[in-house]
């Protein structure tokens, strides 16, 4: 497959055809869904038309006017069901949403659609993107395109498995603790998991509200910086995207990396982590270090709790964000209930599935009299550690290196019933959302069972293009040559 | 702390959550591992620390976003109405509120 600049410009000098683009994406999602669980809408009938759209455009335009204006040009793009396109569905991989079809496009969306892409259909989940492995899924998994009786990690599942796949080059995520960034490891993709504040949430369906953000999953860096070019920056639809001037972040993807700093905390490295990842990623120190990279120890003194500290924060955030879900507005209600409280416990109870009952009752706990202080106001202090160790972090190093995650993709049914087993395979990822920083996931590697390997660098406030820069530079020394065994 | 399947049956009220026998038998005890676990951040003393509230970066505290205190426009009625599970004259209809 294209990168997402070749393909453009061969739509732009007329060599290829939008149409031709979105159908050959549309024909292998519809291909390989029966297999892969990847999608949950496929809108052949409203892509075909919008690439015809984007043709005709620029067969009225010239060259230069068609690519500054629609820096995406007919590329092919698939969206995680829990951000609002209008036209399609949006069920967050839930029951309880119905058959809600969201009135608006998220800003993110409009910004995307503004800039030339074809938005191919919505991918599947964890619902209300609750989970590692896409097993809390209403609708059934996504298999892992690598081996179908693997997970694809979650909760951006669908998304990652259709850029494994070569379906389409690009698509979007939701990253909590790790949603992007760990399902990209596991499907041996690129996974970015932007600064809070870098990309408007504005139409993404809340979670967890101080972690959520949008992110990008891509087959290669300079495709994710393509991207996040068109979605980041101010939007005053959400407070809280920031006001942080949006920097070229292709202009500096192919600059050497001699002389950057890449921390790495020996500690984060001990007991828990497969053989195989670990010794992935000591020959993916090496590489960097072949790169010219300096490689320097840092201490995350806190990054142990952070598990602890998530799952309080997030299911506190998650418990009230969930409460709108009561069957009065949109979605789905319950039938037969004959008073307004067991419609809502009723409608709640057939709507969610069991993670997101378990999530919202421990997050209804943490926050309820007597116990805030003791797990909420506690864990929002840690958090507050957490932040300075990564301050002090960043005044040894550029970036920081870890896994992300502790193995490659496990089987179906593996985790599912020890919930606690499952959220341990956030650890390394949790951090950066805890922090707000912003942090990458990039194939560095195979096991010996032939599963891809994940490489994180987190790096401070606003400095993705750094990230996309040192994972460019990885991806162009070290590419991934092997292919997933279902591939387009 | 260990919870109770009373426990359980006392979070799902708060929480609106109907729940059945055989969740609350499966609920307790992963409930109850999980808050045991995170009661490890018991052993930090954090007696000195402010509480992160809310995940802004600095740049993100210091973005103004007031806006003026102008009608916009906004979906309206029919279309805020179009995907209520029972709407009616103008309303959302929901059962009887006293049971």
């Amino acid at each position: 497959m294209d990168s997402i600049s070749n393909l453009r410009d061969g739509i732009v000098r007329g060599e290829t055809t939008a149409r031709a683009a979105t159908e050959s994406a549309l024909n292998a999602a519809e291909k390989l869904n029966d297999t892969l669980n990847a999608f949950l809408e496929i809108d052949r009938d409203g892509a075909l038309n919008r690439a015809e759209a984007i043709d005709a455009t620029i067969k009225s335009d010239d060259e230069t006017a068609a690519l500054s204006a629609m820096p995406l040009a007919g590329i092919p793009i698939a969206i995680k069901d829990n951000i609002c396109v209008r036209g399609m569905q949006t069920s967050c991989g839930s029951r309880i949403l119905g058959p809600y079809h969201p009135p608006y496009n998220a800003t993110a969306i409009e910004r995307l659609i503004t800039a030339g892409s074809v938005i191919i259909g919505k991918t599947n989940c964890d619902e209300f993107a609750m989970g590692s492995s896409n097993e809390n899924s209403a609708f059934g998994p996504v298999k892992n395109p690598w081996d179908i009786s693997r997970v694809p990690g979650g909760s951006s599942g669908g998304s990652a498995a259709a850029v494994a796949a070569g379906i389409v080059p690009v698509a979007l995520g939701s990253d909590t603790g790790g949603s992007v960034r760990q399902p990209a490891a596991l499907c041996g993709v690129i996974g970015l998991k932007p600064t809070y504040g870098r990309v408007s949430r504005y139409g993404l369906v809340a979670f967890g509200s101080s972690l959520d953000q949008i992110g990008v999953l891509a087959r290669v860096a300079s495709d994710a910086a393509a991207v996040l070019q068109v979605i980041a920056g101010r939007d005053p639809h959400d407070a809280t995207s920031a006001d942080v001037p949006v920097p070229d972040y292709s202009a500096e993807l192919n600059r050497a990396i001699k002389g950057m700093r890449l921390g790495v905390s020996r500690a984060l490295l001990g007991e828990g982590l497969s053989a195989d990842v670990r010794a992935a990623i000591e020959e993916s120190i090496e590489a960097y270090r072949d790169l010219g990279a300096e490689i320097v120890d840092i201490d995350l003194p806190h990054a142990k709790y952070a598990i602890a500290v998530y799952y309080i924060i997030a299911t506190a955030e998650a418990s009230s964000n969930l409460a709108r879900y009561d069957g009065v507005r949109y979605g789905f209600r319950a039938e037969d209930a004959p008073a307004l409280k067991q419609m809502y416990r009723k409608t709640r109870d057939e709507g969610f599935g069991p993670e997101v009952k378990r999530r919202i009752m421990l997050g209804t706990y943490v926050l309820s009299a007597g116990y805030y202080d003791a797990y909420y106001l506690k864990a929002q202090k840690v958090r507050t550690l957490l932040r300075q160790d990564f301050a002090r972090a960043f005044q040894k190093c550029d970036a920081v290196l870890t896994p992300t995650t502790p193995t490659p993709a496990f089987l179906f049914g593996e985790k599912v019933d020890d919930p606690l087993a499952m959220y341990l395979n956030d650890i390394f990822t949790v951090t950066a959302n805890l922090a707000g920083v912003p942090g990458i996931s990039l194939p560095c590697g195979l096991s010996s069972e032939g599963l891809p390997i994940g490489l994180q660098l987190m790096g401070p406030y606003w400095s993705e293009a750094r990230l996309l820069r040192l994972a460019h530079a990885y991806q162009k020394a070290n590419p991934l040559t092997a292919r997933p065994r279902i591939h387009a | 702390m260990p919870i109770t399947e009373t426990d359980i049956e006392k979070i799902a009220q708060l929480a609106h959550l109907e729940i059945t026998d055989d969740e609350r038998r499966l609920f307790a005890p992963q409930i109850s591992e999980i808050v045991t676990y995170v009661e490890q951040l018991n052993a930090i003393d954090t007696s000195e620390v402010e509480p992160a509230l809310g995940g802004l970066t600095p740049e993100g505290e210091q973005t103004v976003s007031w806006r003026r205190d102008e009608v916009q426009p906004s979906l309206g009625q029919e279309l805020a109405l179009d995907q209520a599970p029972d709407a009616a004259a103008g309303h959302f209809r929901v059962p009887k509120v006293l049971g």
